[in-house]
């Protein structure tokens, strides 16, 4: 599994972030960090934070 | 086969839908949904799409949520809406005469603006809820237009950055003290209007629209107030609330008082096989007291279609295992180039007060501020402006304990 996050469209609002704290996290710059080929067990987990995101920047694929 | 009918074809109806296939639900499902576009991300509508100038095609292009693999087959019909359901036959009549029998009903009808109660000025008034009637308020926003908007809630006020931005003489009007009072309290709203001030923005608070001057054409010129002066504008946004779409479940016995009342489950009181999602239920959030609620943000569709949808399953015959339920509310709005993030009720509190920074606009800007609100002694919600995320993340985990931590 692999998460792709459009950082065009990221406005760090860190619903991610609340959703999958395991995933996603902002580093002390204050920029995004996230987990980009979890392991597929996470797969919930992260369709939680691509839907929590209100942006819409996170993808999922395989 | 059994099949689930899904009333509402926005966020709300499309979680739904989705969380019912997590579910383990195989069988049909039908959405119904009156905007003929596939579902979209709304927020961006009163920022992004105001500012910019995309066309609808566009617009669709970035806002239109991605369409999941396993959703598998939808009976979709857009561009409809349901005139009544019978729940006794099982059976929803639609606008255009059709009937679909369904086993399962998941309200998701969402809302719509309240309009003013006042006539005139037909071509000069705007809402703003959809996709068209952001393109149609936009086509208005062009520079030295006057624009009255009429309710200082979050719409009201990022129509109003949006409208400032387009180079319009912006009026905002509002009743309360502040704006945002309902949502932010007092202190908070004042700092915004500052900013607001700041940037060009008028605001008349306290204060009420009682009629629209118009020309022998119908053409706006001015709105008036309840004090008797006159606002000039060539065109006014109604952002005055919204009111649940219920009308089509009436003759069924539901609670239908202010949005569809539900239990714990987000089931419909009364009525078993139904189930409702997003704003226009409402629910009690544990987390706060068991009074029930319709909550208006946009992190409350995703949260309750999980739970209707586990709850319709499971009452067709689907094992489904119970999982937590505690939704916490969560907003924010972008306004004037600052980010306002909201976590819980804060207009459940009788206590307000700052737990970071200072409220001057200079220092909301440089430091950001953060506001935690408290009802009896207990932390019921917290708010920010112009703070990283990361943050702001803690100041929302610090309530979420606070909240677990109090019994009801």
């Amino acid at each position: 599994m692999k998460i792709c996050v459009d950082l065009e469209k990221c406005q760090s609002h860190g619903q991610c972030a609340i959703a999958a704290p395991e995933l996603f996290s902002f580093d002390a710059e204050g920029k995004l960090r996230w987990v980009k080929e979890p392991p597929v067990e996470q797969q919930a987990t992260a369709e939680a934070a691509a839907d929590a995101c209100p942006e819409q920047a996170i993808t999922i694929g395989t | 086969m059994p099949r689930v009918l899904i009333v509402g074809a926005s966020l709300g109806g499309l979680r739904a839908a989705e969380a019912l296939r997590d579910a383990g639900f195989h069988g049909a499902i039908s959405s119904v949904g009156a905007e003929a576009h596939p579902p979209y991300n709304r927020p961006p509508l009163s920022k992004d799409v105001l500012l910019g100038n995309a066309t609808s095609d566009g617009v669709l292009a970035e806002l239109a949520f991605p369409r999941k693999a396993r959703l598998g087959e939808i009976d979709w019909r857009l561009g409809m809406s349901v005139a009544a359901v019978d729940l006794a036959q099982g059976e929803a009549r639609l606008a255009d005469g059709s009937r679909i029998h369904f086993d399962a009903l998941i309200v998701a009808t969402g809302l719509r603006p309240r309009r003013l109660q006042l006539t005139g000025a037909t071509a000069d008034r705007f809402v703003l809820r959809t996709l068209p009637d952001a393109l149609a308020l936009r086509a208005r926003l062009v520079p030295g237009a006057r624009i009255a908007i009429i309710g200082g809630g979050f719409i009201g006020c990022e129509v109003a950055a949006s409208a400032r931005r387009r180079g319009c003489a912006t009026t905002v009007i509002e009743p309360l003290i502040v704006p945002m009072q309902r949502a932010l309290g007092q202190e908070f709203g004042a700092a915004m209007q500052a900013l607001h001030e700041a940037a060009g923005i008028r605001f008349r608070t306290g204060r009420q629209v009682t009629g629209f001057e118009v020309d022998v054409s119908d053409r706006l010129h001015a709105v008036r107030l309840d004090d008797d002066s006159l606002v000039e504008a060539d065109l006014a946004v109604e952002a005055v609330g919204s009111q649940p779409n219920t009308e089509w479940l009436a003759g069924n016995g539901f609670d239908l008082d202010d949005g569809i009342l539900c239990d714990h489950r987000m089931a419909a009181i009364g009525h078993d096989r139904v189930a409702a999602v997003g704003d226009v239920a409402r629910f009690p959030c544990l987390l706060f007291d068991d009074v029930p609620r319709r909550v208006e943000h946009w992190s409350i569709p995703g949260l309750t279609a999980r739970r209707a949808a586990g709850h319709v399953a499971r009452q067709l015959g689907v094992a489904v295992p119970d999982a937590p339920f505690a939704p916490l509310p969560t907003f924010w709005s972008d306004q004037l180039g600052l980010r306002i993030q909201c976590a819980g009720l804060p207009g459940l509190a009788d206590r307000v007060g700052l737990l970071s920074g200072s409220l001057g606009p200079d220092s909301m800007r440089r430091d950001g501020a953060v506001m935690g609100y408290w009802r009896k002694d207990r932390q019921v919600g917290v708010a920010a402006i112009g703070v990283a995320p990361q943050r702001f993340i803690n100041f929302q985990a610090d309530l979420v304990r606070a909240l677990q931590n109090c019994s009801l």
